[in-house]
């Protein structure tokens, strides 16, 4: 599968998805430059995390004008396959891949720790190799991952089942304490209507590694390489 | 032409950043503050258009970038129109 990693100025991020893809998993996988327009021969974009444009104005608002989100927007529509990260969640939101905005964390702070994720939807191309229910430890790094969708649209979000990630309890329990950022009905991570584009705010390129602490972030990237290996 | 943006969060939107500066007026015993807003203020310098066409540029500047209208408001303000 070949994997293209944009990179905006201010992304951190980028260098830790193509070592997770191309290294771990053995993936094509090359950067693409935010003012190249060029995704021929790309399977999957990856929207790393970072500090795209120093956060201005709002975090993505500039990095959605950058000449090679035209061409990851017309990508997506075409059915390619979207993954955005942390900041590369913030960038799909401000550039109208996904529903919804992000606000600053209800604490006011920068959170950086590991929590626990429950996957509530396995019928993604991003969630295949990992059954619904299952709860998976990841890293989050952010001040804005306070998502907000106004009422009427959130139901129709839950309705539709593009919650694919909700910040849980160890045991699996959804409650309030378990929510980093004060993100609406706890949402860690969506899909669009179609299911090909995924924007969530923990870092599974952080986690994909034993030697980095755990690998559960892996199974993200071997869901839709395809391989179950887990 | 100047002109003015103010930028705030929805109303229903909750602003963590105002209830923190609420309260922190409050500890100062500035007690007849029930709410506070916190938002961005944008100064533009434009160039000469015809004023009908100005407000229209600048809301096209808010839908399109100033504000998320997803969870902001903009009011905008010309000066010396």
């Amino acid at each position: 599968m070949r994997f293209g990693i944009v990179v905006f100025p201010g992304a951190n991020c980028d260098h830790d998805a193509h070592h997770v893809v191309k290294h771990v998993l053995g993936q094509d996988a090359r950067f693409i430059w935010h003012k190249d327009r060029d995704l021929s021969g790309i399977d999957c974009v990856i929207l790393p995390g970072g500090f795209s444009y120093g956060d201005y104005l709002r975090c993505g608002a500039m990095a959605r004008l950058s000449p090679v989100m035209e061409e990851v927007v017309a990508f997506a529509k075409r059915g390619g396959k979207v993954l955005g990260i942390c900041n590369g969640f913030q960038v799909a939101l401000e550039a109208g891949l996904l529903p919804g905005a992000m606000l600053r964390n209800r604490s006011l702070k920068f959170v950086c720790k590991d929590v626990h994720l429950k996957v509530e939807n396995d019928r993604t191309p991003f969630t295949s190799a990992i059954p619904a229910g299952e709860i998976l430890r990841l890293p989050i790094a952010h001040a804005d991952g306070n998502y907000f969708l106004p009422d009427d649209e959130l139901e129709r979000l839950e309705g539709n089942g593009q919650v694919v990630f909700r910040y849980a309890e160890a045991d699996g329990r959804i409650t309030d304490a378990a929510n980093p950022n004060g993100a609406r009905n706890g949402i860690a991570g969506i899909v669009n209507e179609a299911g090909n584009v995924l924007g969530m705010m923990p870092h599974p390129e952080r986690m994909a590694e034993r030697i980095l602490g755990g690998e559960d972030g892996r199974r993200i990237f071997e869901s839709l390489i395809g391989g179950s290996k887990v | 032409m100047q002109a003015r943006v103010y930028v705030t969060l929805k109303r229903g939107v909750l602003d963590p950043q105002g209830k923190a500066v609420a309260r922190s007026l409050t500890t100062l015993g500035f007690d007849e503050v029930r709410d506070v807003r916190l938002g961005k203020f944008i100064e533009l310098d434009l160039g000469d258009l015809p004023k009908e066409q100005v407000r229209k540029r600048i809301e096209e500047m808010c839908e399109r970038l100033l504000a998320n209208t997803v969870i902001e408001d903009y009011r905008i303000e010309l000066l010396g129109a």
